[in-house]
């Protein structure tokens, strides 16, 4: 059976400077992984390699088997950037922002059907923002822009979430919003990556963590305490009330 | 106005300022969007060569605008995923050189006073060959939008989403840069290759004050940009000014109208909450 995601030396540069040195990760189905570590450490470089968006210089990695330039079946791939692109300032209401997860699904010369409809509203309910479906994402408030953003992987039906800090900046109700979401996709035997610098209510959910350090995987099994890794020297608090504006040079 | 459409050349101008009032905000959203306002400038400088090329050949300077410039969006395409930084001087030396270049080959042929009809626009002179490219152009911008629209969408929004969605990003951002240049050549006749990106621009500027979603942000920007290059071209025959910079101020007075409402209305809804 093929693994979702499984890097074997991967080593990322950046600007000719190393920013993953020799990573081996294997993520298995149904897994909830979470990567962390402190900020510059290599975290958001790391899965978004997974995914193919960032190339390694030396490594391999495979989606269900397959190198991310020859993978075809991006459907099964739901990732959750950062935070949402205000583009430009054009508008886009919540609804046409979580209508294009669905993207992967859709074929050019096809109206968008009514499975289509039904997969997004039941992603806008399932985060909670189906009463604010009309209106712009870019007015929202962090916690409900990011509630968007899991709405638009979740629109899409994947196998495999794959969530670069879902939890940065983002309000204490939305935080649970996420960790209920989450357990019922991991019920569903949905297998999810993601970045954290602290887990809150997501904890529970997580299966396995691996923390990384200067781009290396320094820690590897169930989720350190929160006391341990906090105090952790080099370590950067991040507090889910702080705004959502701190400098992700590299994280 | 209606008596004014019993001339030919003011029914052709008419039908080419509603075309360039649809095509160019249309294509301007997406182009907002991924935060290339400028492109439009940029391909009307390399445009300039094209008809440059095609004054001193004596063949069309349209349809040779529609190659140069369609050459230069892949060329700038290519130039903004190639290099990382310093590509804006890469992108700057393509400019200068195509707006150079046009100049150049212009007064070689001779016809350099024809040059001013295309740097700064003149709808009236619109001929029926140019009328059928400029209608031809307008469709297929209409069609590519129509067709790719929604991946587009989610291009311009955000790349890394795009691919992780298995979009073909660079196809799509060829495909883009292209519709662009389609739209220069469109928009030339009508505003000029220096005030082009006015009209891919201006009127998104205008609508998104005043909506919430980019469907709507397109639409709103359309009646803009018909309204501006329609009424600017009522006025230019009305009071005798030249058309292009009377479409282009006309669509920044609705810009500054659309500004002030838009501020009305938040203060409104802010005060209701």
């Amino acid at each position: 059976m093929t693994v979702p995601f499984r890097m074997t030396g991967g080593e990322v540069r950046l600007d000719r400077r190393p920013v993953l040195r020799g990573v081996d990760l294997t993520v298995e189905p149904g897994e909830v992984l979470a990567v962390m570590g402190p900020n510059g450490s290599g975290k958001s470089t790391l899965i978004r390699s997974l995914l193919g968006l960032i190339p390694l210089s030396a490594g391999r990695v495979e989606l269900y088997g397959v190198p991310p330039a020859r993978f075809r079946d991006w459907k099964r791939v739901g990732y959750v950037p950062q935070r949402l692109s205000v583009g430009g300032g054009v508008p886009a209401t919540v609804r046409e922002v979580v209508s294009s997860g669905r993207i992967a699904r859709q074929s050019r010369f096809r109206p968008f059907s009514a499975a289509d409809r039904r997969a997004v509203d039941r992603a806008l309910d399932a985060v909670g923002m189906a009463d604010r479906a009309r209106d712009s994402a870019q007015e929202l408030s962090g916690g409900q822009q990011q509630r968007v953003l899991i709405a638009r992987a979740l629109a899409g039906e994947p196998d495999v979430f794959v969530m670069d800090e879902p939890t940065a900046g983002v309000d204490a109700a939305s935080q649970e919003t996420l960790a209920r979401t989450l357990r019922e996709q991991v019920a569903q035997g949905r297998t999810v990556v993601l970045v954290a610098h602290e887990l809150g209510p997501m904890e529970p959910l997580i299966t396995r963590s691996v923390v990384l350090e200067d781009g290396r995987i320094a820690h590897e099994g169930a989720p350190p305490r929160p006391r341990g890794e906090c105090a952790r020297p080099g370590h950067d608090h991040v507090h889910p009330h702080a705004p959502a504006e701190e400098p992700h040079l590299l994280s | 106005m209606i008596e004014l459409l019993s001339y030919d050349f003011l029914r052709r101008a008419l039908i080419a300022a509603v075309l360039v009032g649809i095509a160019a905000p249309a294509v301007g959203t997406f182009i907002v969007q991924r935060r290339l306002a400028l492109l439009g400038d940029g391909i009307g400088h390399i445009a300039l060569t094209g008809v440059g090329l095609g004054l001193l050949t004596r063949t069309s300077p349209t349809i040779l605008a529609l190659v140069v410039s369609a050459l230069g969006a892949v060329a700038i395409e290519l130039l903004r995923v190639r290099t990382r930084t310093g590509g804006d001087v890469a992108l700057a030396l393509l400019f200068y050189g195509g707006l150079a270049g046009g100049v150049l080959f212009a007064n070689l042929s001779g016809g350099s006073a024809n040059l001013g009809s295309y740097l700064f626009g003149s709808i009236s002179s619109v001929g029926t060959g140019d009328l059928y490219i400029i209608a031809g152009l307008a469709v297929a911008v209409i069609v590519i939008l129509a067709l790719f629209g929604r991946e587009l969408f989610v291009l311009c929004q955000d790349e890394e989403v795009a691919r992780a969605s298995g979009l073909p990003v660079r196809f799509l951002s060829l495909l883009i840069a292209v519709t662009a240049a389609l739209t220069v050549v469109v928009a030339m006749r009508a505003v000029g290759l220096l005030l082009v990106s006015a009209l891919m621009v201006v009127p998104v500027a205008a609508a998104q004050q005043l909506t919430r979603g980019f469907r709507a942000t397109i639409g709103l920007a359309v009646v803009v940009g018909v309204v501006a290059s329609v009424g600017g071209l009522w006025v230019s025959v009305d009071a005798d000014f030249a058309p292009g910079p009377t479409i282009v101020l006309l669509a920044m007075a609705v810009f500054l109208v659309a500004v002030g409402t838009g501020r009305l209305v938040r203060m409104r809804r802010t005060d209701v909450k």
